[in-house]
């Protein structure tokens, strides 16, 4: 990582007690074994990285098949149909468990938690390492899992039993326990590192953090760790039945055998649907902090926000069988479950209208990260309307396991994963690295990003009107499918993945070349009030020359009667 | 490593360890209330569990259940002991916690190698796979409580991090009130 070894020498002597001899560890220790909470905040970026690499040339690889069927995708050759199942359920898998969780809660939440609010490290340093490790192994597990005899698993990222319980269905003896094994591990690793930020925010505040002076993005990373710890027990203890049905022999997902295989639709989708909001909420944190910076203005209603968002964490405990509408459960209980997912939109609904409040009569400055905050609240936005549909059981049952559920979830998870976290990097590369991105590759990259992202998406919504169903290796097998509008639909989201694809190397360039040689950034670039901006950039180990004590909000832009129109959060006056 | 400062902060006014333990916790009851509805779901749906359940020996039940209540009561007195800071009895009284677990898994190991050899095993019905997953994901807890209780004394004998006394202290209720929860369900419903 790109610490250049002058920051050490310039690094004041602080009073926290930490001596020199903390930065003359070797590169084991510093990198690879280092309990600091921005190093583990790198590992889990940098992992989370790499998984949305493999994460997206599963997607090539599958979108290349369905837009050109039987022919050999450049850079993988042939998709046989196990294939095809193989990449689909782990491009899934990885996107949701390896990429928008690790980087939109475990990065920022380990980077920004400790500075955000002032203090020198989270409360428990050693757990965080162990957190990282536990979600390195639950990595490996899964990369092993693609190599073993029959490959991965491919029974879908829902996992629905009877076809994930039984390898005579899911044909992949190995990888489908493999597959369980590492969701599960992920899960601890999650767990453990939740009880750590809420604890960490809970106890560690600096003097006069006051609740209502804490930043957005830690109070939704806050309300997401809740939510994730109180909803994904319940799949624990269902995945580890499922695996001793796959290896064990047991039968309490086997209809047959006095079995109910909708247990664990109902268990999964108990944690499943949480989990959206799990990543939505820090995304929107993200965004809360990036409009405010560049808009100049105060958070618009900040405590309407954070009561929205905890109701939206407490209603999302109540939608979950919005996924079941076709699984033969009551009507009635379909009445309620469309309810509660129509209530569910109200609060996202009001979070955007409090952020396009809060843009309105702004200074707006159109920079990188900014472009990316609107960008998730434009793409987001799609999502979340086309959500209204699906959460209709009368229309649901039309659209259930269609590509226009494909193309609403990416809508929203695509903004959640990719445009939050670009947002998040952009934003925070300076604090992170002690240099600037290039402006110009990361405009470039943002209309690259944005504009393929509809290419892909929007045909199929189309496709799913017209009735194609997810999870089909070849449409040319369906006459009805096969038909030319339908097919050229598809080659148009291809090639607009391809599209997207080629640009994120732009991306990767500018990340690579302005770690390296970006010019210096100062402590505070953005002219941002958060405490963050006031360590140095990069925050050496402790983080702070001196302890902050904070005086206001963390949103006091533009205050009349000041020279300066900021405010930062632990200025005296 | 040197304790950062953000551990000895305490803005919510309790111990971050104790805070801690409570989430631990609060994610604990999740996994198991996840498992518990869903077997008490099944149940519902399956009448003839109950003659399933017959079969369980409600008596070692009821033994083990006063075996873990009574161990409770030491690990109280070490919490006692730990608050006058008297780590040596701490850490004895919290061995003897240690022993009431090991008793409770040496009936446990008797009850399951009798039920297995009746040929009622994982896999047998639905039943036996939730009784045997329920209970033992208790007994990891009990292993895993007991682990931690082995460090905890050796430390609080040397008079070390004695407030840990307490933190194991509120895990091994915890790991009670789950069996409360276990031996109706499992033992005495039939």
């Amino acid at each position: 990582m790109a610490e250049p070894a002058t920051a050490h020498a310039q690094h004041p002597h602080n009073g926290a007690g930490h001596d020199h001899a903390h930065h003359d560890e070797g590169f084991f220790k510093k990198y690879l074994w280092s309990t600091d909470h921005k190093m583990i905040g790198f590992q889990y970026l940098f992992t989370g990285m790499l998984m949305a690499i493999i994460g997206g040339y599963f997607a090539y690889a599958f979108r290349m098949q369905l837009a050109y069927p039987g022919a050999s995708v450049p850079g993988y050759g042939a998709v046989s149909p196990s294939d095809y199942l193989m990449l689909v359920t782990n491009h899934g898998t990885i996107m949701i468990f390896w990429v928008a969780m690790p980087v939109l809660i475990a990065a920022f939440g380990n980077f920004l938690i400790p500075l955000m609010i002032g203090c020198d490290d989270m409360v428990f340093p050693r757990l965080n390492r162990l957190s990282y490790q536990l979600f390195l192994l639950s990595a490996i597990v899964l990369l092993i899992s693609f190599f073993v005899p029959n490959g991965g698993f491919s029974g879908a990222w829902t996992a629905y039993p009877p076809l994930s319980s039984q390898a005579a269905y899911h044909l992949t003896p190995l990888g489908a326990p493999l597959w369980l094994l590492a969701v599960a591990l992920e899960f601890v690793a999650f767990l453990i590192g939740g009880i750590n930020f809420v604890t960490t925010v809970m106890n560690s505040r600096a003097p006069g953090m006051t609740p209502m002076r804490i930043p957005m993005v830690v109070w939704m990373i806050v309300i997401a760790s809740i939510l994730f710890m109180a909803s994904v027990g319940p799949l624990v203890a269902g995945a580890v039945l499922l695996l001793f049905d796959q290896v064990l022999g047991t039968h309490v997902y086997d209809p047959n055998h006095g079995g109910d295989p909708l247990l664990w639709q109902h268990l999964f989708w108990f944690f499943g649907h949480p989990e959206v909001y799990v990543v939505l909420l820090p995304a929107m944190g993200i965004v809360a902090e990036i409009i405010t910076v560049f808009a100049r203005k105060k958070l618009f209603a900040y405590k309407t926000v954070l009561y929205t968002a905890i109701a939206t964490g407490i209603i999302s405990f109540f939608v979950w069988a919005h996924h079941q509408f076709v699984a033969g459960i009551d009507p009635r209980m379909a009445n309620i479950f469309t309810v509660t997912t129509l209530i569910i939109s109200i609060p996202i609904a009001e979070m955007v209208f409090v952020y396009l409040a809060t843009l309105i009569g702004g200074s707006i400055r159109f920079t990188t990260p900014m472009l990316w905050a609107l960008g998730f609240l434009g793409a987001f936005l799609i999502g979340g309307v086309t959500g209204i549909f699906l959460g209709s059981s009368g229309s649901d049952i039309y659209f259930h396991d269609t590509y226009f559920v494909v193309a609403h979830f990416h809508f929203t998870f695509f903004p959640i994963a990719f445009i939050g976290s670009f947002a998040a990097i952009t934003y925070w590369f300076p604090k992170m690295f002690g240099r600037m991105m290039n402006e110009t590759l990361g405009k470039i990259h943002f209309w690259g990003t944005i504009l393929p992202v509809n290419g892909i998406f929007l045909p199929l919504f189309l496709a799913g009107l017209a009735g194609d169903h997810r999870r089909i290796y070849s449409y040319m097998n369906f006459p009805d499918s096969a038909k030319p509008f339908l097919q050229d639909l598809r080659i148009m989201a291809t090639i607009s993945l391809c599209v997207l694809i080629a640009f994120q190397f732009v991306f990767l360039y500018n990340f690579i070349t302005s770690l390296l040689r970006g010019p210096k950034a100062s402590k505070n670039p953005w002219n941002a009030n958060t405490l963050e901006w006031t360590a140095e950039s990069p925050p050496p180990h402790g983080n702070f020359a001196e302890m902050p004590t904070v005086h206001r909000g963390p949103y006091e832009y533009g205050m009349p009667g000041r020279d300066q129109d900021f405010w930062p959060q632990n200025a005296a006056n | 490593m040197q304790k950062p400062i953000a551990t000895t902060r305490s803005m919510a006014g309790l111990p971050t360890g104790r805070l801690a333990v409570w989430w631990v916790i609060a994610s604990e009851i999740v996994i198991f209330g996840g498992l518990l509805v869903s077997y008490i779901m099944h149940r519902l749906g399956h009448p003839e569990w109950g003659g399933y359940a017959s079969h369980t020996n409600t008596w070692a039940g009821a033994f083990n259940t006063l075996v873990l209540l009574s161990s409770s009561l030491a690990a109280v007195l070490a919490h006692q002991a730990a608050e006058h800071g008297d780590g040596k009895k701490a850490a004895s009284l919290l061995r003897l916690t240690c022993l009431g677990g090991l008793l409770f898994l040496c009936v446990k190991g008797f009850e399951w190698s009798h039920e297995i050899h009746q040929g009622f095993v994982l896999s047998t019905n639905g039943f036996w796979s939730f009784y045997y997953t329920a209970a033992g994901l208790h007994a990891l807890h009990v292993i895993a409580g007991m682990i931690i209780m082995l460090v905890v004394s050796a430390d609080a004998a040397k008079g070390r991090e004695l407030q840990r006394v307490e933190l194991i202290g509120i895990y091994w209720h915890f790991v009670d009130i789950v069996w409360i929860f276990l031996f109706p369900l499992l033992y005495i419903a039939k």
